[in-house]
């Protein structure tokens, strides 16, 4: 009796301080989730993706900055059927057509020599367009659904996040990155010598942004392009664009299938 | 009273133990343990496996006058001496060369606080040790090695690597120079199973601005061995009083990229403004675009197998 009334204050000790430990590390892991959601895209954002970019052609300069010769395939995993379509291509055919556009999809797009203007269009929607070829690209957050009947175009319909990189909803909000699904895009080119890729091609991008000494910053936008179809790997490739201080090297130019 | 004691010191014991136990943080930032397989699409000239770009190609290379002369002076054939067979490994390598990465903490074993994250898996390279301790750089006096001295911080669930201290090395595989001054900013940017590397290079005698690059990997399930070799110095036969050299303005290789792919020679000798877009308003009527793909070897044009899945 006296032995266990001894003990009693011992233990009901150790079990608060079991109690108390427990939640103090609840709280710390659930800091930045125990708020109620935000209100929008635009209001979560974890970095400010708006301004006037360029890209910065480091790598792969002579297959982007100008259009490489036909049949120069060194960088992307073509397949077999992509090759015998590569190899078919026509640019007069093309321009006759009136398909100057095709290397100037989505999953090409970011990876050509071209600045970006990058805005909200509104809460939930930020609107990246390109001067190179003069696109337009809608990346909806939230909610959205796409349109019906279901339209096909160069830069199809976008679904954006903003994703953790510990999967789920973990980590800290500032530590989230911008996530693209795109979807409904027409036939088109990774490359501006006619290396295809089907309607079918599924397009995820990861978008980060890095800021640097100085008040500089970097985009830094990964693509992967999967097409079982036009190529026999999932195509991953990212592009650097340098945040500029103002729109004056903006110059929009019509898509051109030559040049 | 023994009794009481003892019991008492076990339910103490026992009550410290599991609040230990359960108090330990999971280490900071994200997993990027595994082993990655490198995609070459991005830098799919510059990363090319077997001898790299051609010769003379700086384009969008932010060279400066010595940059430019010193890399014209360059010759392949360096690579065959014993005292520079090695000159491509520094650990900006991690951004130029071809080769994937098998990465992997070194934890602490009590606390499980990760001193660092390492680097293995590539040929002829040692593995890359990135402290994650805070430990500070040495003296700007201390020796620069192929290893150089490398530490971590995580920002953001990015780990953002320092390097310092490298030895004189390339920055692209053709002969572009990097000094012993030169310091790299390297971001390792995972989402899902891809993981992105963006170096930032520095380097205050060969560049006019900071070099950036990029690079991807996709996670794989064969694993890569973390043990491997580095740079074995050989003899290949090369007179070693004599380094193989071109005189300024005899670099045979000059005219190479205009005559094989119709580009006009001031974007081939490189500086910040070929990497903008701006520039190609510049080389627009200078350009000649081939009929077709005119790379020597001509596997060189890549195609089917070029570009096996991984598992």
């Amino acid at each position: 009796m006296n032995f266990s009334r001894t003990l009693k204050p011992i233990v009901a000790v150790g079990v608060l301080i079991v109690i108390a430990s427990l939640a103090t590390r609840s709280e710390v892991r659930g800091q930045g989730r125990g708020n109620q959601p935000p209100a929008s895209a635009r209001a979560a954002a974890p970095f400010d993706p708006t301004g006037y970019w360029s890209s910065l052609i480091t790598q792969n300069w002579r297959l982007r900055m100008v259009p490489p010769g036909k049949g120069d395939y060194i960088g992307i995993p073509i397949s077999a059927a992509g090759k015998r379509a590569a190899d078919g291509w026509d640019q007069a055919k093309d321009e006759a057509a009136g398909n100057q556009c095709r290397p100037y999809g989505a999953p090409g797009l970011m990876n050509l020599p071209t600045h970006l203007r990058i805005a909200w269009q509104d809460d939930n929607t930020l609107r990246v367009d390109t001067d190179y070829g003069t696109q337009t690209r809608l990346l909806h957050f939230g909610s959205w659904t796409r349109p019906e009947p279901r339209k096909r175009s160069w830069q199809g319909n976008s679904i954006a996040v903003w994703a953790s990189r510990r999967g789920g909803r973990g980590g800290p909000p500032s530590a989230r990155y911008l996530r693209i699904t795109t979807t409904d895009l027409l036939s088109g080119y990774l490359r501006k010598n006619g290396v295809p890729y089907g309607e079918n091609a599924s397009l995820l991008e990861y978008v980060d942004l890095f800021k640097e000494p100085g008040g500089a910053a970097l985009i830094v936008w990964t693509a992967v392009v999967d097409d079982p179809v036009n190529l026999e790997t999932p195509y991953i490739i990212s592009s650097q664009f340098k945040k500029q201080p103002d729109g004056s090297a903006w110059d929009p130019t019509p898509c051109s299938a030559g040049w | 009273m023994w009794p009481r004691l003892s019991a008492a010191i076990v339910v103490v014991a026992a009550t410290s133990a599991l609040v230990l136990a359960q108090a330990l943080p999971n280490p900071d930032g994200i997993d990027l343990s595994g082993s990655w397989a490198a995609r070459n699409f991005t830098d799919a000239i510059g990363n090319m496996p077997g001898g790299g770009p051609r010769p003379v190609d700086y384009m969008g290379i932010p060279l400066n006058d010595i940059g430019r002369a010193w890399s014209l002076v360059y010759s392949q054939s360096q690579m065959s001496e014993p005292g520079r067979i090695c000159d491509y490994y520094a650990p900006s390598y991690i951004a130029i060369g071809p080769m994937g990465l098998r990465i992997w903490p070194e934890s602490e074993l009590v606390t499980g606080y990760t001193t660092a994250w390492m680097i293995g898996g590539w040929a002829d390279f040692v593995p890359i040790t990135m402290w994650m301790d805070r430990r500070p750089h040495p003296s700007q006096y201390a020796a620069h090695d192929k290893s150089g001295f490398t530490t971590g911080v995580w920002e953001d669930d990015v780990l953002v690597t320092y390097t310092t201290h490298m030895e004189a090395s390339m920055i692209r595989r053709n002969g572009v120079p990097s000094s012993d001054r030169a310091t790299m900013t390297a971001r390792f940017s995972r989402h899902d199973d891809v993981l992105t590397i963006t170096a930032r290079i520095d380097d205050p005698i060969y560049l006019t601005e900071p070099y950036y690059l990029t690079r991807s990997f996709a996670l794989s399930r064969t694993p890569l061995n973390p043990a491997t070799h580095p740079c074995t110095v050989t003899n290949e036969g090369v007179d070693a009083e004599r380094v193989p050299h071109y005189k300024p303005g005899q670099n045979p290789f000059v005219g190479e990229l205009t005559e094989l792919y119709g580009i006009p020679q001031d974007a081939v000798l490189g500086g910040a403004e070929t990497a903008l877009p701006e520039f190609r308003k510049r080389i627009k009527d200078k350009y000649v675009r081939p009929s077709k793909c005119v790379s020597v070897p001509v596997s060189t044009c890549g195609g089917p197998g070029t570009y096996p899945p991984i598992d």
